[in-house]
């Protein structure tokens, strides 16, 4: 079943005289349960394209539906309810609050929904169980590790058993081992509770964990692979022939 | 090169500098509607003696101008070191990129010069233009001719401003240079990376330290507001003391507990943004314990003065009529008995016949016996009147005064008569302090002996009243007596009392216009045959016109400088709260940007700052109030001696004036606030 249906975008930045065009007629869909990647190099207009799907953007022409909603065409307290309810959000940066608590980041994505405090309370224990980040609820962000935290932002996009969970780059600030790890809790996640999930990386490690890679160059679909039975190395070896053949400038990631 | 950065760097925070500057702008207007009252007042058509006033209301001003420079000054300084603070990284920039630590004093003195260049003509405008309206105001309170006043600016002010603000500048640029020299360049470029750590305070040595503070509050309320005949000089500095620091422990353990009472009711804690908002309020309020203490002393001063200056100028009018029930008063007083005491005589002497303008009039005298004193009439109680009234002098003679010519001055006075019996006495007073220990003494039967007569009292509580024209009831004990016991007694003082001949207002203050001008012309060259008595005493002629002037000039006094101090912390207390909370706002620009992507309605972000701002400023307002309510019944047990009652509409002006300031930053801060963390696409 289609779940995000994304249908000859383009988003234009900049006046007549220096047009940029960030997404140019850009085409796709994921299915329920995916987990995608979008790779591209700096610049190509992948966090263009998830700002758009995330509504936090809106593009200058197309339309994006998330089952039968066209979220191009929502408005103001929409927007809110839609981004509330239906996406979870994952950061490079974890954009955690710094003045609550992991327990309290992770129910403040419930409370804004004006769950009940005693729902709020079983949700988040179980997203900590499944994240194994039970023993940090009680910390503050600047007493966690950079993995920690982005397990906790992870655990906050997830809670609230959204449609669709978007990352930006979730594996951008963390060491090798955190990320790692933070891959395999998102292959758990999609794997055995079914979340969808959409991806944008530069580092072709991150995407070998996802089930379909998009690349992009310059606002364009490039190339697209599915993993198919595989396995994730050599899903690995292909994400690299890839970029290779993409451009030298993807392969600093790797 | 500077010059451009300066100004653009003006320019870049002018959302920070915006309320620094407003602030500046107010208190440079403020400092010069005060001292031009003034000048504004000797414009207006005004008498000879409310003119005296208004020149003792000038030096008034200027005094304690110098003290609310010193105020504006630690609020500049204060604003300019945090506004600094907030600039570290681009001062780390400046640094990296080569620029000299002079170099960047140079920007600083030339931004400090340009945004006090501009405050000042701003705030002078904006003065001038308040003072025209301030003069409503003068005109009233000195009661003088509206029409004859016209638009009108004060030079002197203008120059005096202009010096003051000059030098709070200069301060704060020399201020700023030492800063700017002791930089650290690792400092300045790691001061933003620096995390606040969220310290949770043990709520337990909260709830001990907040318990030990109301008690201890409760305390000093408790000697201020109810025991405080039994308060000496030393006490209520204690009082005063246990006010301030359990103040401060109230914050300190407040911020502490709130979160924790709040997190504990898990159903408003979760609910939409709360834990957000309270997780805010308390850090705001866990940095800023001492701040807030300051504020809150400074908002409890305000309320108390303001109130205190209404109450005092809106009694003033209606002790007139109640203490003024004459048109003049020629008295002669001594501390000795003197045998030829006649002020009468005296002054028909020297050519001052008072006699001449009045045929309601009364001479009396007045009689004091040595073995009979203050101190001997309370006995034991007059010990606790010693701890309120330090200054209290039990050595004194009480005054008595024969009851025939006590009933023919009531005669004058248009008031009731009394009547007493052979063997008795009656006191009259209307000092409130003093006549509480009166009616005590009074309540045992004490007999007196006076001038060898022993004597009972008639009533067992004081009669209100007392014999001279003054502004406040002030008459601490009068004895009023059978005539035969003072009949050819030595008298103390010397009396007459009467109204003028003339019936109408105009009558009156022609008379009372001419015989002062007569008196002041035959005292010219001394007091003449008055200073024969050379034991020391007290001589005088006083008017109820004159009485009155000085009651009015009394009550614009305590008003304008009531006015002056609570407007000066008012502000100072606005801008403080206002510039941490917009600071605190461009802070948490990402945090808000991040619950926004989470989903967050606009308008539950819009109610979450505003219950951030409104408590932030509610709170030292709460415990401000709360110690306005006991420091109030504890003034105005000292009011009482000007006669104040009717607190309520001194309380509901006081409240106008509060919410119009404070409330004022309020909005402007959370409307500013709001701007700052508008998402920006």
């Amino acid at each position: 079943m289609e779940l995000l249906k994304i249908q000859h975008i383009e988003k234009y930045y900049g006046n007549k005289s220096s047009l940029t065009k960030a997404i140019d007629d850009l085409s796709f869909s994921v299915e329920k349960g995916e987990f995608v990647a979008i790779m591209g190099a700096s610049g190509s207009g992948k966090t263009t394209l998830l700002n758009c799907i995330s509504t936090i953007d809106r593009v200058t022409a197309g339309h994006i539906y998330l089952e039968d909603t066209d979220i191009t065409e929502l408005k103001g307290r929409q927007l809110g309810q839609f981004r509330r309810e239906k996406l979870g959000f994952i950061f490079q940066d974890f954009n955690l609050l710094d003045t609550l608590t992991a327990y309290e980041n992770i129910a403040l994505a419930l409370s804004i929904q004006k769950k009940p405090a005693a729902q709020i309370d079983q949700s988040v224990k179980t997203v900590a169980e499944q994240l194994g980040i039970t023993e940090v609820l009680k910390k503050y962000p600047y007493q966690m590790s950079g993995g920690q935290k982005q397990r906790v932002a992870s655990a906050r996009a997830i809670v609230t058993e959204p449609k669709l969970v978007l990352a930006d780059e979730p594996t951008g600030a963390l060491d090798s081992k955190s990320a790692k790890m933070l891959l395999e809790r998102f292959r758990y996640l999609n794997t055995e509770q079914n979340a969808t999930i959409m991806m944008v990386t530069h580092d072709s490690f991150t995407a070998s964990y996802a089930s379909r890679v998009i690349f992009i160059k310059d606002g364009k679909i490039f190339s697209e692979i599915s993993r198919g039975d595989a396995s994730r190395k050599q899903f690995f070896d292909k994400i690299i022939d890839v970029v290779t053949l993409l451009g030298g400038d993807v392969n600093d990631a790797l | 090169m500077l010059c451009k950065l300066s100004f653009s760097n003006i320019r870049r925070s002018l959302r920070d500098y915006a309320i620094y500057f407003f602030t500046l702008m107010i208190g440079v207007a403020v400092f010069y509607v005060f001292n031009a009252i003034s000048d504004q007042a000797a414009m207006t058509r005004v008498d000879a003696d409310t003119r005296e006033i208004v020149r003792m209301l000038g030096i008034a001003i200027s005094s304690t101008s110098v003290f609310v420079a010193g105020v504006l000054g630690l609020l500049i300084v204060y604003a300019s070191r945090f506004l600094m603070k907030r600039r570290n990284s681009e001062f780390a920039l400046y640094l990296m990129l080569g620029m000299t630590k002079g170099k960047i004093s140079a920007i600083l003195l030339l931004e400090t010069f340009l945004i006090g260049i501009g405050s000042l003509a701003a705030g002078l405008l904006l003065g001038v233009g308040l003072s025209q309206v301030m003069s409503a105001l003068v005109v009233s309170l000195f009661e003088a001719d509206m029409s004859a006043y016209h638009f009108m600016v004060s030079g002197g002010a203008i120059l005096k401003t202009i010096i003051y603000f000059a030098v709070m500048y200069i301060v704060v640029m020399l201020l700023n240079s030492v800063v700017v020299s002791r930089f650290k360049l690792i400092d300045l470029m790691q001061s933003g990376k620096k995390s606040e750590q969220i310290k949770l305070k043990n709520p337990w040595v909260c709830v001990i330290v907040f318990v030990l503070a109301a008690v201890m509050l409760g305390i000093a309320y408790y000697m201020v507001g109810w025991r405080f005949t039994h308060l000496s000089g030393r006490k209520f500095t204690l009082c005063i003391a246990a006010g301030l620091v359990s103040t401060f422990l109230i914050f300190w353990s407040v911020s502490g507990m709130l979160l924790r009472v709040i997190m504990s009711m898990k159903k408003v804690y979760f609910k939409g943004l709360n834990s957000f908002t309270f997780r805010q309020i308390s850090s705001k309020v866990n940095t800023m314990v001492f701040s807030m203490t300051v504020i809150c002393i400074m908002l409890f001063v305000t309320i108390c003065a303001l109130s205190a200056a209404f109450s005092l100028r809106n009694s003033m009018n209606r002790n007139l009529r109640e203490n003024c029930p004459a048109d003049f008063e020629l008295s002669e007083q001594l501390d000795e008995p003197y045998e030829e005491l006649d002020v009468l005589a005296e002054a028909q002497a020297i050519g001052f016949d008072v006699t001449k303008y009045s045929d309601d009039c009364v001479h009396f005298s007045v009689y004091g016996d040595e073995n009979f004193t203050f101190e001997g009439f309370c006995g034991s109680r007059f010990d606790k009147l010693k701890e309120s009234f330090t200054m209290i002098n039990g050595d004194i003679s009480e005054q008595v005064i024969g009851i025939d010519d006590y009933n023919a001055l009531m005669k004058v006075f248009g008031k009731d008569t009394l009547e007493i019996e052979d063997g008795e006495y009656i006191l009259v007073c209307n000092f409130k302090a003093v006549q509480q220990i009166r009616d005590e003494v009074l309540k045992d039967g004490t007999q007196i002996t006076v001038f060898g007569t022993s004597l009972s009292p008639r009533y067992n509580e004081c009669q209100i009243g007392a014999i001279d024209l003054a502004v406040q009831p002030t008459n601490i004990g009068l004895f009023i007596v059978p005539q035969s016991v003072v009949d050819g007694q030595t008298p103390m003082a010397d009396f007459v009392i009467g109204n003028f001949s003339a019936t109408d207002e105009a009558g009156k203050k022609a008379a009372d216009e001419e015989i002062r001008s007569l008196y002041a012309e035959k005292t010219r060259e001394g007091l003449g045959a008055f200073s024969v008595h050379a034991v020391g005493g007290y001589f005088g002629f006083t008017t109820k016109q004159e009485v009155s002037s000085s009651a009015i000039g009394l009550g614009a006094m305590a008003t304008f400088l009531g006015l002056y101090i609570g407007l000066v912390f008012l502000i100072a207390c606005g801008a403080i709260l206002a510039l941490k909370e917009l600071s605190e706002s461009v802070d948490s620009i990402g945090r808000y940007e991040m619950i926004r992507k989470i989903g967050a309605d606009e308008s539950e972000i819009s109610r979450s700052l505003f219950s951030q701002t409104g408590i932030f400023f509610l709170l030292p307002l709460v415990l401000a109030c709360i110690h306005s309510v006991f420091g109030m019944k504890f003034s105005v047990y000292f009011l009482e001696v000007l006669g104040t009652d009717r607190i309520a509409s001194s309380v509901a002006a006081t409240s106008v004036i509060l919410l119009l300031i404070y409330g004022g930053y309020f909005l402007v801060t959370y409307l500013c606030s709001k701007n700052i963390i508008k998402s920006r696409k």
